[in-house]
């Protein structure tokens, strides 16, 4: 049976490669890439399965760039990209910006009087508010009768999927089109980012701020991440949140946002990457005549503190009314790392299928969780982050039970090397999983545009796999040594704390809910 | 490939709609000036349909893209057939059947078998059905296939996996009342259903720790014949030798006993307010809701085009009215849901701060009511209908989503044209339709008003609006066995 096996892996080993490079070559003739004069990258793939196409717009800007006192601006802003512009969403833009100026006005003549330290005049705050709602009203008659105009084109001309995401160190934007949309597409998406106008800006900031309560106040996984976040990172703008806390939500304005637009989204800082049933020598011109009228502006500055070496452990407990939690972080350096396939490769053999050895170790074998998996890029991975182990104890475990059995699992991988097995399952199932990567347009658009957002390249995306074919059992022990070390790690854990007063019954916990 | 060129001539004299023809070069000063092409002719493979003399219907879906395969059978019988005592039944069954391995292999040598391979064979299961599936590269499909196949006629149950698995659903069931949303979306579904419906009930400590390895191989011998199969197969392979392949495998299993319909009643909750009340939250999880409808029912065209235009998208009323204009929700939306073969939930949803509880429940009051006064109008209904025909598309812009609409027709025994019907269905809806649905179907005073939230910063507190019914989620107490079973400490 063994030798049988070994000998099937290594037949397996030589198809897949053969599979890989296959597809590399073929990616190589459909994939085309152009700066444009103003410098904005752009990516077409030609891949005529059904006559459609997604797109992703990657803005290399995310919550880390938010300004000291606006978390959560970056987010903010990719919610006002669905607002529509100066012919989309208004009744008159003339006079729509003279009344939007009036809210920007009388909100920072509010805020001012709002944010006094001391000697606040309350009437005064009151007339101030009052005035600052006056405007807000007479800059919404221009509007309302147009709410959400951007996303209605969209989904009436076909649009599937219409969504963004914001984190820690991207903005993205993506839908997918009919590809007899791929102009009006290209119209839509330049002028979203030619003529972005900041209107209903403080309702959706209450929407923000409700998404907020949702992710992070009323969830107790959102909350210990929040708290384990924060602790992990002194210095770098990793240790704030995405959604923003909520003081900075309720005072940034239009204008601060208007700014953080600005600043980053410009073509230097953005990679449009379009998939699907086109032809590069078509789509080229028609992408190109639309998103070549974004003027040119240099790369922003990006650079971030560097986090100081961590050297004491750190601990947060939440003590709550919901069942316990653990998740553990060590710092590792940035995505550029050259033992950053060393990381996925330990990511892969800790937490990948029931032969991972986290899930052998605490599901199977010892029974004291119902998952556990390690993993890195947290909270992102453009700068110095961490690689973090998260368990789900079982009934009647503690947190405490959880820490131990990771860390055995730690000590072996910096003590006794991987097995040729597990190497090689690690190196396969890379390979598999690329080439499953590659069989959808929204996936393939969010691949590539990343990779050439990252690497300038997009072929980074196959590179890798070449580069986790190489990762070797001492490398594994090496940084696992290097990383997994006590003064390096932040924990993170929620006690069950007793359920909500009376009438609960025992669980396993031994008390509510 | 007659239908499927029905399907898109449809598409492109609705698309003729849109053209409109406009100089290339031109400065454009508006998005309708943009030129629309018509959409060209699209014919996406359908996957050749094999029935077996034993009954199993077999699906063969070609697609050379990537050098993969993959399959799913989908048997008949999933936990709407468990006995309540026994509920969370096919949790167990649908995990342990691929954990427990075969009569000859453990679960943990597929697991090593498998993962060398970087393929899968997984199980599960749902309400109406349980599924087997893998997927692999091509070039290991025989290796893989040959689990698949031991799996499914062969698996063992071992005992130690389903210690696992039974201490895995105790671990859900003791965090089942962590998270707001999972708690309003179970309560919703008792009150549309029934608490022990078996459309809404939820396994608990006990009922799980009543299953026995005997229960699981009673169940498979019970459902898992080949008259009860339907196996779909999609990737990179040569449908001829597939077919030869799969005939030789499956052709001599003898057919099994016919299984019967079910008949599943439904026992709504009353119309009224009814109350989870959560603590340590600061955002309220209201749903309304009511019996929706089987997508049987000839008036699923006209309520689709009615859910899209007043609780679907960035386009529909709730979002305009409460997230847009009012800023009172991120999450809000609702239509009258439906489901293949029994009555869907009617739902209207919103998550909002705990203070503006009972304004944003008044808000879709609201709506609901602005539904006579001030009916969908002809914009709405275009861009609505505008919006399900010209993505229309994408519901077989794959070869694999093609294979599932017809796997899930045939579980079903819905016309294997179904889509092609659909797409005719909503072209025909009209204004008057559209009204005439929403008046059928939703109508305030029939819905219950169920909130998961924190009482104590309600704006409105719950005594003003007569009896609201509070909701006892306390998880009974595990049976004195299961505490030793789950582990020590407690």
């Amino acid at each position: 049976m063994k030798f049988r096996s070994t000998l099937t892996i290594a037949v397996c080993f030589v198809l897949c490669s053969l599979a890989f490079s296959q597809d590399l070559a073929s990616f190589e003739k459909r994939t085309t890439v152009k700066k444009l004069s103003n410098g904005l990258a752009v990516i077409i793939c030609e891949r005529p399965e059904a006559p459609v196409f997604s797109f992703f717009t990657h803005v290399d800007a995310g919550s880390v760039q938010d300004p000291m006192g606006r978390t959560g601006l970056a987010h903010m802003f990719e919610h006002m990209a669905f607002k529509g512009t100066d012919t989309i969403g208004t009744r008159d833009y003339a006079d729509e910006k003279v009344a939007l100026t009036k809210v920007e006005e009388t909100y920072a003549a509010y805020l001012a009087e709002r944010d006094k330290p001391e000697g606040r005049d309350k009437n005064k705050l009151q007339q101030l508010e009052q005035a600052w709602k006056d405007a807000l009203a007479a800059a919404d008659k221009f509007s309302a009768p147009y709410n959400n105009e951007f996303g209605k084109i969209v989904e009436g001309e076909g649009g599937e999927g219409l969504n963004a995401f914001t984190n820690y160190d991207e903005t993205g934007y993506h839908y997918s089109f009919p590809i007899n949309r791929l102009e009006l597409w290209a119209y839509l998406e330049s002028e979203r980012f030619l003529h972005p106008v900041m209107r209903q800006f403080y309702k959706e900031r209450n929407v923000v701020i409700e998404e907020r309560r949702m992710r992070t106040d009323s969830s107790p996984f959102g909350r210990l991440l929040e708290q384990f976040t924060e602790e992990a990172f002194a210095a770098h703008p990793y240790h704030r949140p995405t959604i923003g806390w909520i003081s900075d939500l309720n005072s940034f304005s239009a204008t601060d946002a208007q700014h953080f637009f600005d600043k980053y989204y410009v073509p230097s800082n953005m990679v449009i990457t379009v998939v699907g049933d086109l032809k590069a020598s078509e789509a080229m011109p028609v992408i190109e005549k639309y998103f070549a009228r974004i003027p040119a502006q240099p790369k922003p500055d990006e650079t971030t503190t560097t986090e100081p070496p961590q050297d004491a452990e750190r601990r947060v407990v939440l003590r709550d009314q919901s069942q316990p939690l653990y998740i553990e972080g060590y710092h590792r350096p940035d995505y550029r790392s050259p033992d950053d396939q060393v990381y996925d490769a330990i990511a892969d053999l800790m937490s990948t299928g029931r032969t991972s050895r986290l899930y052998r170790a605490l599901v199977r074998d010892k029974q004291i969780a119902s998952d556990s998996e390690g993993f890195t890029g947290y909270p992102g991975n453009k700068y110095p982050h961490l690689f973090a182990f998260v368990a789900v104890p079982s009934p009647g475990h503690k947190p405490e039970e959880m820490a131990d059995a990771i860390h055995v699992e730690i000590e072996k991988l910096k003590n006794q090397d991987v097995t040729d097995e597990e190497l090689r399952m690690i190196k396969t199932r890379a390979k598999a999983n690329l080439i499953r990567s590659l069989g959808s347009n929204e996936g393939l658009a969010f691949a590539l545009g990343l990779n050439q957002a990252r690497y300038d390249d997009w072929r980074e995306l196959f590179r890798s796999v070449d580069r986790i074919e190489k990762v070797t059992k001492a490398d594994i022990r090496r940084v696992a040594k290097q990383t997994f070390v006590p003064d390096n790690r932040t924990v993170g854990i929620i006690e069950f704390a007793g359920g909500p007063p009376p009438s609960a019954a025992a669980p396993p916990q031994g008390g509510g809910q | 490939m007659k239908r499927t060129h029905l399907v898109f001539a449809a598409i492109l004299v609705f698309l003729s709609c849109f053209s409109v023809s406009v100089q290339l070069g031109a400065q454009v000063t508006s998005w309708k000036q943009i030129p629309i092409p018509k959409l060209p002719e699209f014919n996406p493979p359908q996957p050749k349909r094999i029935e077996l003399p034993n009954g199993m219907v077999i699906f063969l879906q070609e697609d050379h893209e990537l050098p993969t395969i993959d399959g799913t059978a989908r048997i008949l019988g999933g936990e709407r057939r468990v006995p309540a005592e026994k509920a969370g039944l096919t949790d167990i069954y649908g995990e342990v059947w691929r954990t427990g391995g075969t009569k000859t292999q453990t679960g943990d040598q597929l697991d090593d078998f498998l993962e060398q391979r970087a393929a899968k064979v997984e199980t599960g299961a749902m309400g109406d059905s349980t599924t087997i599936g893998w997927s692999c590269l091509k070039d290991d499909f025989g290796d893989v296939f040959h689990v698949f196949e031991d799996l499914l006629r062969n698996p063992e149950f071992r005992a130690d996996k389903i210690q696992i698995a039974q201490k895995g659903v105790y671990d859900s069931i003791s965090r089942r009342n962590d998270d707001p949303s999972q708690i309003a979306g179970r309560e919703a579904a008792k009150l549309v259903y029934g608490a022990s419906s078996p459309y809404a009930r939820v396994p608990e400590y006990a009922t799980i720790a009543s299953i026995t390895r005997q229960d699981l191989l009673d169940w498979h011998s019970t459902y898992v014949h080949p008259n009860n199969i339907i196996l779909g197969v999609v990737g990179d392979f040569d449908s001829a030798k597939m077919e030869a392949q799969l005939r030789e495998a499956f052709a001599s299993w003898p057919k099994g006993p016919a299984t019967k319909e079910t008949d599943i009643k439904i026992h709504p909750a009353k119309p009224a307010y009814y109350l989870v009340d959560k603590t340590d939250v600061n955002q309220s999880n209201v749903q309304m809701v009511a019996t929706g409808i089987t997508r049987r029912n000839p008036d699923y065209f006209a309520i689709s085009v009615f859910n899209e235009a007043f609780g679907g998208g960035f386009s529909s009323r709730l979002f305009s009215d409460i997230r847009t204009t009012k800023g009172l929700a991120y999450a809000v939306g609702g239509g009258v849901g439906s489901a293949w073969d029994h009555e869907g939930m009617l739902r209207m949803m919103v998550s909002t701060k705990s203070a503006t509880t009972f304004e944003s429940i008044q808000a879709i009051d609201e709506e609901i009511a602005g539904l006579a006064k001030n009916p969908l109008n002809d914009d709405e209904i275009n861009r609505a209908k505008d919006s399900i025909l010209n993505s229309f598309v994408f519901r077989l812009d794959s070869p694999e989503k093609v294979l599932q609409e017809q796997m899930a027709y045939e579980f079903y025994h819905y016309p294997p044209d179904f889509l092609e019907k659909f797409q005719e269905g909503i072209g025909k809806v009209t204004k008057e339709d559209v009204a005439r649905v929403a008046a059928k179907y939703l109508h305030r005073d029939q819905l219950a008003v169920l909130v998961v939230g924190n009482a104590k910063d309600f704006d409105k507190t719950p005594v003003s609006l007569g009896t609201v019914h509070k909701i006892d989620i306390a998880i009974p107490v595990p049976p004195p066995g299961v505490v030793a079973a789950a582990g020590p400490g407690q």
